[in-house]
């Protein structure tokens, strides 16, 4: 963008035009997109970014991390929780390189944030100069869209695009490159953050005959089934959702990322889909005749084997992505466009109804489940402890309404099926990409966005240490996190995959774990660690009335097992529970 | 079952939005026959012309993520009967082997070529048409022995009298529900 120095061209825009170099345009431009908290690791290539910063310190607060990739997934974390735009900022090569899991991770999950990346001067690009890489190339298939700023004076516009883009539509991560020279050069700045792209729709108008043909089907139904995705999140319809559920009676279920939008305890929540799920929304789907997906996508984790998904259903799919319509499972009758517009606009048309019968069917699949599953877990007969109680205790020692991270693995499933939710944008967890090392620095970028709420991590051993220098980003902000390590001593998913489909063979699952207490001493974090099932409720006590980080670790028990299990290519109704 | 399908693609001209659109190909494996880009009648927009062999499904599905990309303006596809189409062969032959009978210069009549150039030692013969005419003109003309050969992508106008996009980029303009 070419902008003109005389301010009188431009009548209607009475803002002076502010001269300044480029990385205090990059300051300026997001402090006008409202943005207080930002992560990042400096570097050679974003110095003066940096140099920037120091002098809006009080106004703009960076965080600096240990990693990059903690960087990205903080501000992932800060994101679900807050539904603003994550951001962060790296220096270029291996600054760069160790964002792209978090990147992909956001674009798979559908997180926005825009990430700033430094790169080598302009005249250096493509000659394999010190730190260069191809940032642009290599993010190219993981970003909803991508940039790279070669001149000072395209920054304000290319931020107010990012940013415009991340947010809008299906959220996504944003990648702007600024080379140095940019970042040095001078330019007259003036920031406009509405901005139009004519080859970019982020949503559309919804059609009305979809919304009759979708109440028509609805009305018809005898078993209707609800799949309540993230886009219900996203979309910020958690109200809207409700409504239309109670005025059909329709039984819903959800998706991990779809968590939290419904409260645990609504009579109409029944319970998650998918390969860990319950075990009455897996076997319903395909007893349904009608399947109303809201926000979602049929990842294979939820749909299990899609030549025998919900085989007797018609499918509604509310959608604002048109990407993802037949893109999976075919739909009848799709709905593009925002949930929070067509949810109510069905819900206005659609015939006040109950299920009842219909649920009563769900709660009886759960009473099997807790009998064969839930109560063993919960409240185990053995010794050992399982993760399940764990989650429990911790749950309910913050009301069933804290904010719950997980890493990836048992854990993860595990507290997905135990921790019990009241409120929306509660859960911030990996789903698409299944990042081990994600939870840990999500934690911290949660804990920062949503500082009047309690926020828990549920993490693996494994993962732990995968970003486990993130303590000290911890230690640093104060960032009053409670990190439940659980501790199987095993990449315990992996192990229970070899137990059941590779004949026990454990190969290279069983981990020689250093002195997680002494890691804790060691980044000043204070923590404590629990054998046995009397020490419990003492720890966890402790650990809520703490006012700052903690870690507390609990050795669970080594070979303990995820159930109820989806085995791949199996479909939902072959869910196994045992 | 598998089809041919043009695809047009129109795009803002961007760097790198080549590289966007067939990764959206090559991440299902599908193989391009054939791809050309150009500018368009609209000022400012790129097309892509993209050939492929697959299914309908499959291509509806394509059609949504290549849509899904920031860039993109548009895309349309159509089977081979409803565009206008045509590429563009060149062969090179031997000079003596063009003057050793009269076969060549039959061929080139008879399939509507021509002589772009002819040196003492080899010519150059020039061909349009849809990829089975300019094949078979290869196969007999490679009797008398073709030392280079080449085929351009595909071009298509569709049989309407504007560019599809036209009407969509106005609808476009006066859309106002694309600002948040
Ligand atoms: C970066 C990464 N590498 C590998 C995996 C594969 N993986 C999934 S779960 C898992 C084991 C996790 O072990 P741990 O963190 O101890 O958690 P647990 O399953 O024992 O609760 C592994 C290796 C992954 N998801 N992410
Ligand atoms: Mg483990």
């Amino acid at each position: 963008m070419e902008t003109k120095t005389q301010p009188e061209t431009k009548e209607a825009n009475p803002m002076k035009k502010q001269r300044m170099n480029g990385s205090e345009a990059v300051i300026q431009s997001l402090l006008h997109e409202g943005v207080d908290l930002i992560f990042g690791y400096p570097g050679g290539a974003i110095m003066p970014v940096y140099d920037a910063l120091y002098h809006y310190q009080e106004k703009l607060r960076h965080v600096l991390v240990r990693h990059e990739q903690g960087a990205v997934h903080a501000a992932q974390g800060f994101a679900r929780v807050t539904g603003k735009v994550g951001v962060c900022v790296v220096t270029s090569g291996p600054g760069a390189t160790n964002a792209v899991t978090g990147i992909a991770d956001a674009m798979i999950d559908s997180t926005p944030m825009v990430v700033i990346s430094g790169q080598v001067a302009s005249p250096l690009l493509g000659t394999d100069a010190f730190q260069e890489t191809d940032v642009v190339g290599i993010t190219q298939p993981i970003t909803k869209w991508n940039y790279q700023v070669k001149r000072a004076e395209e920054i304000p516009e290319a931020i107010a695009k990012a940013f415009y883009i991340a947010r809008t539509g299906r959220p996504g991560p944003v990648v702007l490159d600024i080379t140095k020279d940019a970042q040095f050069g001078m330019l007259d700045f003036e920031y406009n953050k509405q901005v139009k792209i004519r080859s970019y729709k982020p949503t559309f108008p919804i059609k009305k005959d979809s919304i009759a043909e979708a109440v028509r089907l609805i009305n018809l139904s005898k078993k209707p089934l609800a799949l309540v995705g993230q886009g219900v999140i996203l979309g910020g319809a958690e109200d809207e959702l409700k409504t239309f559920l109670e005025k059909t009676g329709i039984p819903a279920a959800w998706t991990l990322l779809g968590l939290s939008a419904l409260p645990s305890d609504h009579p109409l929540n029944v319970g998650m889909l998918g390969m860990h799920g319950n075990y009455g929304p897996n076997v319903k789907t395909n007893e349904s005749d009608l399947i109303i997906a809201i926000g979602m996508r049929f990842d294979d984790r939820v749909t299990g084997n899609v030549q025998k998904y919900a085989t007797n259903a018609k499918v509604i799919h509310l959608e604002i992505d048109k990407a993802e319509i037949n893109k999976i499972i075919y739909a009848d009758v799709p709905v593009v466009g925002d949930v929070k517009q067509s949810l109510p606009m069905i819900t206005e048309m659609v015939s006040e109804t109950n299920h009842d019968e219909w649920v009563k069917e769900f709660r009886a699949c759960d009473k099997i489940e807790d009998q064969k599953i839930i109560t063993p877990e919960l409240y185990p007969a053995k010794e050992g402890l399982t993760m399940g109680e764990v989650v429990r205790r911790v749950t309910e020692a913050y009301d069933n309404d804290a904010i719950m991270v997980t890493d990836v693995g048992q854990q993860q499933m595990i507290a997905s099926r135990y921790f019990k939710f009241k409120n929306t944008r509660s859960v911030v967890t990996s789903g698409g990409l299944g990042t081990m090392g994600f939870g840990l620095p999500a934690a911290l970028g949660a804990q920062l966005g949503m500082p009047e709420r309690p926020v828990c991590l549920f993490v693996g051993d494994g993962g732990i240490q995968m970003t486990i220098q993130e303590l000290g980003t911890i230690y640093q902000t104060k960032a009053p996190v409670k990190i439940i390590l659980l501790n199987n001593n095993y990449l315990g998913m992996v192990r229970q995959w070899q137990e059941l489909f590779f004949d026990r063979r454990y190969a290279s699952t069983l981990l020689e774990n250093p002195d997680f207490q002494t890691i804790c001493k060691g980044y000043y974090v204070e923590s404590s660690i629990v054998h046995k099932r009397e020490e419990l409720d003492d720890a966890v006590k402790k650990m809520v009335e703490h006012d700052g980080p903690y870690l507390l670790e609990v050795r669970v028990e080594k070979e303990g097992n995820v159930f109820p299990m989806v085995p791949t290519g199996a479909s939902v109704s072959e869910i196994r529970l045992e | 079952m598998k089809q041919e399908f043009t695809l047009s693609i129109y795009s803002e001209n961007h760097v790198g939005l080549l590289n966007q659109i067939t990764t959206i190909f090559t991440r299902r494996h599908i193989n391009i026959e054939s791809l050309t880009t150009s500018e368009s009648a609209i000022p400012g927009v790129h097309k892509f012309t993209i050939v492929v062999f697959t299914s309908r499904d499959q291509i509806n599905k394509l059609l949504g993520q290549i849509e899904r990309r920031i860039d993109v303006l548009k895309a349309f596809v159509f089977t081979a009967e409803e565009v206008i189409h045509q590429e563009i062969a060149l062969y090179k032959v031997k000079t003596e082997a063009l003057l050793n009978s009269n076969e060549i210069e039959k061929l080139v009549r008879q399939y509507g070529a021509r002589i772009l150039e002819v040196t003492s030692e080899y010519t150059v013969i020039e061909k349009t048409g849809h990829k089975d005419e300019t094949q078979e003109l290869f196969d007999k003309l490679n009797r008398f022995g073709v030392s280079q050969f080449v085929r351009s992508g595909r071009i298509a106008v569709t049989k309407l009298n504007q560019e599809l996009l036209s009407n969509y980029l106005v609808k476009l303009e006066n859309d106002l529900s694309i600002l948040d």
